[in-house]
């Protein structure tokens, strides 16, 4: 919350590096978080997702978005009980 | 001849399109071509104050348009420079006056005749700006080292790729070197490291471009001011040549001292 060390001139970079990712993908952060939960939830449905490492974020690539998903899996029941 | 078109637009008001125009017009004029620049503004029209012809406007755009005179009598010469023209915009009139396949016509008139059009876009992103760049063969956009005019950059960027009129190329307007050293202004390269395009100019913030202004005389013809250097440099970049950025050092006691007013960075 407090960046009071940054110098004004980065945190205008950081806020712009996030608005322009909304912006460029018409979504905004309210939509983004439920497309990320409806994604996980979708995914449960056929591996078990370890909740601790999940990642998903919106990149720039020059002027494009690219939506990267890291979600770690947890092993299957019947490996683990080993 | 077949003149290239170059739009000037922002999306942001008030960041500077009229004035590169005015000094990009003016700058590849005395660089020996035959250039005519557009007032886009229809209704705001402010190119013919900066350039200094205010005075001798008779006919305009919508004349034009309207077939009320003939393409010839709504050129304003330049008596400074060999081949300079303006074609002014209506100013009783609205963007609607003119559509975009009214500016391709004009434009295509006037290509066998020149080397350059060069044109005015009024702000925002509406008719005017569809205008604007229907004719486009090159796009600028301008843009100063704030978070709102980057910010609407990058949805005119966004928009003149839209169009297939892309990649368009920046400008960045009003850089204050002194800011930036304390950290208080974003830099060029924050700046294009967001908007992800290639620039090919960085315009010092410069008390001279007002000055300029105040007479009508284009802040280009200048040769000791540092504003006037950069967008020599623009056109010098917009006929090919690869001339490297200025350092935009705070004081401009360095002139003449080429070692130092020059970094060295790639095109
Ligand atoms: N590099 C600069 N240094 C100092 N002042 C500048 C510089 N560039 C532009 N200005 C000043 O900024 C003001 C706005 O410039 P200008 O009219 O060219 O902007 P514009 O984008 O055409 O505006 P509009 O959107 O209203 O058409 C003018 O007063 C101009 O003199
Ligand atoms: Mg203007």
């Amino acid at each position: 919350m407090f960046r009071r060390k940054q110098k004004s001139a980065s945190s205008a970079k950081d806020r712009l590096q996030f608005v322009l990712i909304h912006d460029r993908t018409n979504l905004t952060p309210e939509q983004m978080n439920r497309l990320k939960d409806e994604l996980l939830a979708v995914l449960a449905k056929y591996v078990s997702i370890d909740g601790q490492g999940v990642n998903i974020s919106v990149e720039q690539d020059g002027r494009e978005q690219r939506l990267l998903a890291d979600i770690p899996l947890k092993p299957a029941e019947t490996l683990r009980r080993r | 001849m077949a003149a290239k078109v170059i739009t000037v637009t922002s999306g942001k008001g008030g960041v500077g399109k009229t004035t590169n125009v005015a000094n990009i017009a003016a700058g590849l004029a005395l660089g020996g071509s035959k250039v005519v620049c557009i007032d886009g503004d229809i209704g705001l029209r402010n190119l013919d104050v900066v350039l200094g012809l205010e005075n001798r406007i008779v006919y305009d755009l919508v004349d034009v348009i309207e077939g009320r005179c003939r393409l010839r009598q709504a050129m304003i010469k330049d008596k400074r420079i060999a081949d300079l023209y303006l074609i002014p915009a209506a100013q009783t009139r609205d963007k609607t006056a003119v559509s975009p396949s009214d500016m391709v016509r004009l434009c295509d008139q006037l290509r066998l005749e020149f080397d350059w059009i060069v044109i005015d876009c009024p702000a925002g992103i509406e008719r005017g700006f569809r205008n604007a760049l229907a004719p486009a063969d090159m796009v600028l956009v301008v843009t100063n080292p704030e978070i709102s005019a980057v910010r609407d950059a990058d949805r005119i960027i966004g928009l003149v790729e839209a169009e297939e009129k892309g990649p368009a190329l920046l400008i960045l307007n009003r850089v204050n070197m002194e800011m930036v050293k304390r950290g208080d202004m974003l830099t060029p390269d924050d700046v294009v490291d967001l908007l992800a395009i290639e620039l090919i100019g960085i315009i010092p913030e410069d008390e001279q471009v007002l000055v300029g202004s105040n007479q009508g005389v284009p802040v280009v013809f200048d040769q000791k001011s540092r504003a006037g250097q950069a967008f020599r440099n623009v056109c010098a970049r917009l006929n090919g040549e690869n001339v490297p950025f200025m350092e935009l050092e705070a004081r401009p006691a360095l002139f003449g001292r080429l070692g130092k007013l020059f970094r060295g960075a790639a095109n």
